[in-house]
């Protein structure tokens, strides 16, 4: 027995060291960093700067374009997984890879692809300009930003939620219209809440990306677009300023997890919150 | 309410493939317009393929992306196996949540993470150049371990225990009953977290972009360094190049799959 | 767990450890078979102390509850296994897998994929991979529990036969009395980790040592009774002779009385009567509750009464089996509160549970 245990410790302990090496100890860095100043004193000045109205700007701005562009992909995700799910199995198969491939394809790609079809001179309005209609100007505009975060990221939406919808038993319906349910009141009183954990995890899985991007409101924004993500880019490979990016980095981590714990909680005690 | 449906879900798949259908159309353009069409040509494609930066770009994400995964694929399962005997619990339980750090911190946060422990660690030593491939493929590790062990895990926890003490009783010491009944049992697990942290590895862009030094480019580091020029069909041409490769792959595994299960249909009758 | 095992099992005996889930009876099998340590006292094996000896060192095989089937190899490699280990010469692993596959009625299922089989199949590839290596004892770890109840009875039949005919030892664990009388040679029944009765079948159903005994062996009417003297036994109001000996004067002792033993007959021949409450056609007899003084008797017998008809009960002295109180006195043996739906499902409970 006593040999059975460390034989276990011992074929954890090379990942344990790599997760103290690589996990821990670069987190460790982050707080160094935002707490110091390039003589590597201690400072309290990175956070502070943060305090000033451009930056408070950039995080509100970030975490306004996070919110819509999630509220947007679970609106258009929500029904779409539902009407897959309540496909035959070969046509949902189909339907699932044909969510999945381009996510496959690098977003960096996906991105460029969305760039070249809204320029100014890109496909759309060259098509508009057939039709007669004069070019309308999208790129570098919010909307464009939004746009690709939804665009991007709508998959990610889209395959949690199919997931729960698609386990759900069509008895439980059944049930619900026997009992007296409206179509309309089963979808609120048993669709909805079944699916809370894969609506949480979907949630989570854009808003992340959204919230950190520098790439989509690079190329869909214009160069003065600023979102916290350009900003902390800009620290490291621009303007070389780590303390201030590691400050960034220490406040967007920080509200990303405390949003994270809020959510989890959510879906953790099912029953007790009214969808 | 059902043709409704289908037309909405219809809507979502053309604005979903739209901007690829358009790539794909304008990468055998003529001309380099990404708007007006005026002929078809290969020139794009002759081009990119004669461009030694993104041929060796392509070249350095193979390498990165078979290395990482298969240290990540080592550590992770034999961690997963570890982890999975720990008699503590709680101990278990501290160690999947630093697991899942990288998993759930953007990218961003784990790629300038770890490029400050890097350039900290290398400037204490006095290197030179503190960023290339070796940091590049610790972080492509480091971000794989949490999805081979996730994939790993459930396989030995869904497997019978009564299949280690089947082999011990018919003769194995616990070490041939590892090799003989438990690895074979949780091999598809090992082989689908692999695959993960392959393509994974194949896919990231963030944390190359900060973990990477001048002398190691990836092809997700190269395209974002071709668009951060004038937009140019050649990228259009690499991406359905890429485009054309994951459909294949995913055709390719979907027919596999199918056939597996028409086996196992034929067994059964 | 387990307190005061004593158990001493002989050659080539179909031995069974009978008793409800957690009574104790995989643990004790799991001892045996190496794959739990007792916290104290020995377990001897051809004479010599094994209880260090881990599980691939001893010469006893399982069949583990589920099977444990290797899902990675066809039925041809699970039965090699332990000969593969062996490193036995290709030549020889062909004749023996072959051997144990006729013997357990699987010829040309080699090349399947054990997942594929039905649960009796898999069962078939568990007994021969288990008795391949001719092990002096196969531990059976309720092998029929997870099989519908037609399948079980013909695996009993023929574990029986593939017994007789290999001449080992069989311990075989299952919470089914039914599984226990009909094909072990002894049966050991277990409650709390403690053997209550070690016995022949016969010796069990007729002569249960307590009141868990006879409640849980088939079914039993258990009544307080006073042994006034010897083969003078009193309950229900009435002294009635029987046919044991032995106890105090004025004892309190349980009484057993089997359903099958009581006879409905006309009121005044017999002291004992009571009033018909349900009648329950089982094909075979009538199974009757009858109130006697507020104690309900089960009763089978092919003769029908009137529910409200009031019924005499005559019992030879040979069918009263007199027992001495013990901590299960009281628990069991009225039929008051009894639902037949309810009984059947109680003993089917258990069945596959992991202990």
């Amino acid at each position: 027995m006593q040999n059975k245990s460390f034989m276990a410790r011992l074929m954890a302990a090379p990942h344990i060291v790599w997760s103290i090496l690589f996990i821990i100890a670069p987190l460790m860095f982050v707080f160094y960093y935002a707490f110091t100043d390039k003589s590597g004193a201690f400072t309290l000045s990175n956070i502070q700067q943060l305090g000033s109205p451009s930056y408070l700007t950039i995080f509100a701005r970030s975490g306004a374009f996070a919110l819509v562009a999630t509220a947007i992909c679970l609106l258009v995700a929500y029904p779409l997984a539902y009407a897959i799910s309540r496909a035959t199995p070969r046509m949902q198969k189909i339907y699932i890879m044909l969510i999945m491939l381009p996510m496959w394809m690098n977003f960096l790609i996906r991105t460029y692809s969305i760039m070249a079809i809204i320029e100014d001179t890109g496909f759309v309005n060259t098509l508009l300009g057939y039709l007669g209609i004069d070019p309308i100007h999208m790129i570098n505009t919010d909307g464009a930003v939004i746009f690709g975060m939804v665009y991007n990221y709508l998959p990610y939406m889209v395959l949690p939620i199919h997931t729960v919808l698609s386990k759900l038993d069509n008895r439980l319906l059944e049930a619900s219209a026997d009992l007296g349910c409206t179509p309309m009141q089963t979808f609120f009183k048993v669709v909805m809440p079944l699916s809370r954990s894969g609506i949480v995890s979907g949630i989570t899985m854009v808003f992340v990306p959204s919230v950190s991007t520098f790439y989509i409101s690079q190329k869909l924004g214009g160069s003065s677009f600023d979102l916290i993500g350009d900003t902390i880019e800009r620290q490291f490979q621009t303007a070389y300023n780590y303390n201030l990016g590691a400050a960034m980095s220490l406040v967007l981590m920080a509200v990303i997890l405390i949003s994270m714990a809020i959510m989890n909680r959510y879906s953790d005690d099912e029953g007790s919150v009214v969808v | 309410m059902k043709t409704l449906s289908k037309v909405y879900t219809m809507l979502i798949f053309v604005i979903l493939y739209a901007p690829i259908a358009v790539m794909v159309l304008f990468s055998f353009n003529a001309s380099n317009s990404t708007g007006v069409f005026t002929g078809f040509s290969l020139y794009w494609y002759k081009e990119l393929l004669s461009d030694p930066a993104t041929l060796s770009a392509l070249k350095n994400t193979l390498i990165l992306a078979v290395t990482s995964s298969c240290i990540a694929t080592i550590i992770g399962t034999v961690a997963a196996v570890g982890i999975s005997k720990l008699k503590n619990k709680h101990t278990q339980n501290a160690i999947m949540t630093v697991t899942n750090i990288p998993m759930m911190n953007p990218d961003i946060v784990t790629g300038i993470s770890m490029m400050l422990l890097f350039v900290f660690v290398s400037a204490k030593l006095g290197a030179s150049q503190s960023l290339g491939f070796g940091t590049v493929l610790i972080a492509h590790v480091t971000f794989n371990l949490p999805y081979v062990i996730l994939s790993v895990m459930p396989k030995i926890r869904q497997m019978d225990r009564h299949l280690t003490e089947a082999a011990m009783d018919l003769g194995c010491t616990p070490f041939q009953a590892f090799c003989k009944v438990e690895f074979p049992a949780i091999l598809p697990g090992i082989i689908s977290g692999a695959i993960m942290a392959f393509t994974l590895s194949l896919d990231d862009f963030v944390i190359s972009y900060f973990t990477t030094g001048n002398g190691f480019e990836t092809l997700p580091i190269r395209i974002y360094s071709m668009t951060k020029k004038r937009v140019t069909p050649d990228m259009y041409a690499l991406s359905t190049l890429i485009f054309i490769a994951v459909l294949v792959l995913l055709i390719l595994s979907n027919v596999a799959q199918g056939d597996d299960k028409k086996k196992t249909r034929r067994a059964k009758k | 767990m387990l307190k005061n095992i004593n158990l001493y099992i002989r050659d080539k005996e179909f031995i069974t450890l009978l008793g409800p889930s957690g009574c104790g009876k995989t643990t004790t099998l799991r001892i045996i078979g190496g794959f739990e340590a007792p916290d104290e006292g020995d377990v001897y094996f051809d004479g010599k102390r094994i209880n260090d000896l881990p599980p691939y060192k001893r010469t006893v095989n399982t069949v583990f509850q589920k099977y444990a089937l290797f899902p990675h190899l066809n039925v041809y490699e699970n039965v090699a296994f332990a000969l593969r280990l062996a490193k036995r010469s290709e030549k020889e692993i062909a004749a023996k897998v072959k051997e144990m596959l006729r013997i357990v009625n699987l010829e040309g299922f080699e090349k399947r994929n054990v997942e594929n089989l039905s649960g009796g199949q898999q069962q078939r590839v568990a007994i021969a991979r288990a008795l391949v290596n001719e092990p002096k004892v196969l531990l059976l770890d309720e092998p029929l529990g997870a099989l519908d109840l037609k399948l079980r009875k013909d695996m009993q039949v023929e574990l029986k036969k593939i017994q007789q005919r290999l001449g080992i030892t069989f311990i075989y664990v299952t919470h089914d009395q039914e599984e226990a009388l009909s094909m072990s040679d002894t049966v050991v029944v277990m409650d709390n980790g403690v053997i209550q009765q070690i016995g022949t079948p016969e010796d069990i159903y007729n002569e249960p040592a307590n009141a868990f005994v006879a409640d849980f062996i088939g079914e039993s009417n258990i009544l307080d009774g006073i042994m006034h003297a010897d083969e003078k036994v009193e309950f229900s109001g009435h002294t009635l002779p029987c046919v044991d000996r032995g106890f105090a004067k004025d004892e309190p002792v349980d009484v057993v009385i089997r359903p099958e033993d009581v006879d409905m007959v006309d009121v005044d021949s017999v002291p004992i009567h009571g009033v018909v409450d349900t009648v329950t056609f089982k094909g075979v007899h009538y199974e009757i509750i009858v109130d006697v003084g507020g104690f309900k008797w089960m009763i089978q017998t092919t003769d029908y009464a009137e529910p409200g008809k009031v019924v005499g009960l005559r019992i030879l002295p040979e069918e009263i089996h007199v027992m001495k109180k013990s901590k299960y006195s009281n628990l069991y043996g009225d039929y008051s509160t009894y639902f037949d739906e309810l009984d059947n499902g109680s003993n089917e409970e258990g069945a596959g549970d992991a202990e």
